[in-house]
This record gives C-alpha cells, sequence and structure tokens, in this order.
C-alpha cells in the first residue's frame, strides 16, 4: 500500500496512456498492474473494480476511477494543471477535447487493415495539418506564451505535446508549416518531468505494434 | 445583446440536446440559431466562429465555446452542478462519461437503415440493461439519497435522466427491472425547471423525423 496511483491496463498505449503522460508530467510516480489474459478483466469485473466493466483503471485517493476524461479531469483538477478558474478551464476542456479527437485517429489506426492504413494515415496528416494544428499554432502566435492557457503548464499542454508526438511517429515532417509548435515542443522537451518521461525507461509505452493489437483483441474481445 | 447565451446547431437533438438540458434544469433561459443549411454551417466556419470548424458551439460569458464537454462542464461549473469538491467532481465525471457512451449509441439510431434498426435497437437495449442502468439503480439503493452524488443535483442526474427518457422513447418498458429508476425519474420529472423543459413548446427537441434526416446530414456534408 504505497499511496501511489495504481494503473490497471494492458501493456501498452491504448487509452491509458494520456493518463501516464499527465502523472508523469505532473512529477507522480505511478505503479502499474498489467493485464495478460481476459480471465483478469473478468476476475476485475466480478470484484466491482470496474464500474463498467471496462479499463483504464486506475486507483488513486481511495477511488477507484474508470473512464479516461474523469481519471484525467482528477489528476489536473489535483496537481493543478486545470487553470485558475472557470473560463480557462473552459479553453483548457475544449482544447483537450479537439486534441482527443485526432488522437482518437492515432488510437484506431492499428486495428484498420492493410489495405487502409496508407489513406489512415493520409487523414490524420489532413486532420493535424488543416484542423488541429493550426488552431495551436495561432493560440500561441496571437499570446507569445510558452503554454496555451494562462501562461501557465496545463493539461492542455501536456496533451497536445503528447499529440505532437504520436502524429510525428506516423508522419514525421508534420510539423514543418508549424514554427510555433515547433518551439513548443522543443520548450516542452526539456521541461524536467517530461524529459524524464521521455527517456528510456520510463513508463512511456513504445508505438503500438502486432504485439500490442493481438493482446487488446484476445482481452478485450473486439470482434 | 440579451446577455443569454446562444446555441449554434440545426434544429434537432444530437449533440447539443445535452446542453440544452443542462441550461434547462439550471434555470437559465438561451436562445438558439438553427442551422437550417450547409451555407449556414460554412457561414459559421468562415466567420472564424467554430475553433475545430465544429458544431455545437455555444457563445456565453463572451466565449465562442465548441466541444460537448467543454460546453457541458461550464455551465456545471457555473451553475452549481459540479459537486462540492475534487471527488465528487470525479464521481459526476465517471458517471457522466459512462451514459456518454450510451448516448453515443442512442443518438445513432434514427439515423441506422431500416434494415439494421432492430438488431442496433436490441444492443442498445442490452447495452442499457447490462452494463449502464444497473450502476445507476446500484448507485441510488447504496446511498439511499434522492440524487446520484452528494445529496445534491448535478450534472449526473441531468445525464441520466435524459438518456432514460430518451431509452423510453425507444422502448418504453425499459425501466421495467429498475424500481428505483423509476422513482428517480418521477422526482427528477417534478423538479420545477425539469418540469418546465418536459412540457410541450419548451427547447426539448422531440426524435428527429425520418423526412427530416437527410436535411441534417446535408447540412454536414
Amino acid at each position: 500500500m504505497s499511496g501511489k496511483p495504481r494503473l490497471t491496463y494492458i501493456n501498452g498505449r491504448g487509452r491509458m496512456e494520456s493518463i501516464r503522460w499527465l502523472l508523469a508530467a505532473a512529477g507522480v510516480e505511478f505503479e502499474e498492474i498489467f493485464l495478460q489474459t481476459r480471465e483478469q478483466l473478468l476476475k476485475l469485473g466480478q470484484d466491482g473494480s470496474l464500474l463498467f466493466h471496462q479499463l483504464p483503471l486506475v486507483e488513486i485517493d481511495g477511488m477507484k476511477l474508470v473512464q479516461c476524461r474523469a481519471i484525467l479531469s482528477y489528476i489536473a483538477g489535483k496537481y493543478n494543471l486545470y487553470g485558475k478558474d472557470l473560463k480557462e478551464r473552459a479553453l483548457i476542456d475544449m482544447y483537450v477535447e479537439g486534441i482527443s479527437d485526432l488522437m482518437q485517429l492515432i488510437l484506431m489506426f492499428p486495428f484498420s487493415p492493410p489495405e487502409a492504413k496508407e489513406k489512415k494515415i493520409a487523414t490524420i496528416a489532413e486532420k493535424a495539418t488543416e484542423r488541429y494544428f493550426p488552431v495551436f499554432e495561432k493560440v500561441l502566435k496571437q499570446h507569445g506564451q510558452d503554454f496555451l492557457v494562462g501562461n501557465r503548464f496545463s493539461w492542455a499542454d501536456v496533451q497536445l505535446m503528447e499529440a505532437i508526438l504520436a502524429v510525428e511517429e506516423k508522419v514525421p515532417s508534420v510539423l514543418s508549416g508549424f514554427p510555433q509548435l515547433q518551439a513548443f515542443k522543443t520548450k516542452m522537451s526539456n521541461m524536467p518531468t517530461i524529459k524524464k518521461f521521455l527517456q528510456p525507461g520510463s513508463p512511456r509505452k513504445p508505438p503500438p505494434d502486432e504485439n500490442y493489437v493481438a493482446t487488446v483483441m484476445k482481452i478485450f474481445k473486439l470482434d | 445583446m440579451s446577455g443569454k447565451p446562444v446555441l449554434h446547431y440545426p434544429n434537432t437533438r444530437g449533440r447539443m440536446e445535452s446542453v440544452r438540458w443542462l441550461l434547462a434544469a439550471a434555470g437559465v433561459e438561451f436562445e438558439e440559431r438553427f442551422l437550417e443549411k450547409k451555407e449556414d454551417l460554412q457561414k459559421l466556419k468562415s466567420d472564424g466562429s467554430l475553433l475545430f470548424q465544429q458544431v455545437p458551439m455555444v457563445e456565453i460569458d463572451g466565449m465562442k465555446l465548441v466541444q460537448t464537454r467543454a460546453i457541458l462542464n461550464y455551465i456545471a461549473g457555473k451553475y452549481n452542478l459540479y459537486g462540492k469538491d475534487l471527488k465528487e467532481r470525479a464521481l459526476i465525471d465517471m458517471y457522466v462519461e459512462g451514459l456518454a457512451d450510451l448516448f453515443e449509441l442512442i443518438m445513432y439510431h434514427e439515423f441506422k437503415p431500416a434494415n439494421e434498426k432492430e438488431k442496433d435497437l436490441a444492443n442498445i437495449m442490452d447495452k442499457a440493461t447490462n452494463r449502464y442502468l444497473p450502476v445507476f439503480e446500484k448507485v441510488l439503493k447504496d446511498h439511499g439519497h434522492d440524487f446520484l452524488v452528494g445529496n445534491k443535483l448535478s450534472k449526473a442526474d441531468v445525464s441520466l435522466l435524459e438518456n432514460i427518457l430518451w431509452l423510453e422513447e425507444l422502448k418504453p418498458d425499459a425501466l421495467a427491472k429498475f424500481p428505483l429508476l423509476q422513482s428517480f425519474k418521477a422526482r427528477m420529472s417534478n423538479i420545477p425547471n425539469i418540469k418546465k423543459f418536459l412540457q410541450p413548446g419548451s427547447a426539448k427537441k422531440p426524435l428527429i423525423q425520418e423526412k427530416d434526416i437527410p436535411n441534417v446530414i446535408a447540412i454536414f456534408h
């Protein structure tokens, strides 16, 4: 009973990765349990640990939290990464929700059939460069500050950083038209907690591979 | 410039209905600008009014808010429908996010082709009666309070009522196995702001009719 948050998921990014990012960015150490069989998932469901019989699950401060956004909002609130008032929170929520729509494409990508993959990458590139990245390029240009909201590090910055790196894995030149975002990425990379998370041996998980896809299909029984 | 929030969306439930529900439950009057054709959406985009080129969009307190969750969170925070502390907020968020998963299925049901509708409804009812409704029946049973969280009305209660009523429109006996949800529904429906919203002539939208579906789809594509 270490008092550290405990994350239960499979050993891969999936829907838990944003939570790992946010905890790491907040400088919070955590433990992880990796499920390897469907039976383990079903057992958690029977224990009553999973409110809607789904993962991710994060045990934190005596609660068994499920649903990514609920978990992320709690962490953001607890570690002062959610702005200073309701209006800043609204901005952060808007930015995070927009980025999350982009991340959804990345999340689903490994599960698309091989013949559809090239088209999916093109869609990711298009959405990133035409809908989402221009918004944040403009935000940073207009206020000239280091962080997206309120001149202060927040959940929105962490989520944008995660998204930039995830898209770059698929589309390496994606930031070529976005000088503000390039500078943002450099600044974020040099923040001590994020720098540590980006180093080998951190809880950051590698990009999904076939093994990850097979594990997800097996454990979550996605037909 | 009335000071009232202004909602921008087609004249249908879709992703704006939760916002209408929450504002109504909070007793907040609002105005609506209905998108009727593609050009209306295009104009909002070229005006720079839509951060990610999408609706819903709500003008409120000098902001042009987009993204349904951001809008709902702001309203809940402003009108004290978000619990008293971080832990209550986490519970409310968990419940609302679970219901949002169910809502995704419900919202798209009317748009399914005729030959898929029966199977889709069976899937919705299966998820509702086996995964989602039992959770809330148990929450109410365990604490015996009128509301889901902290013995006080929150956005979780509003979301649950909204989903329950929509489920019953699709299948009238949806709550047959859930006595506490039945009494929850009755209690909530009698709260003055909600009672008003449930009456004819309110901003609450009807189920979309088949003849209107092509028009709504045309606005977005």
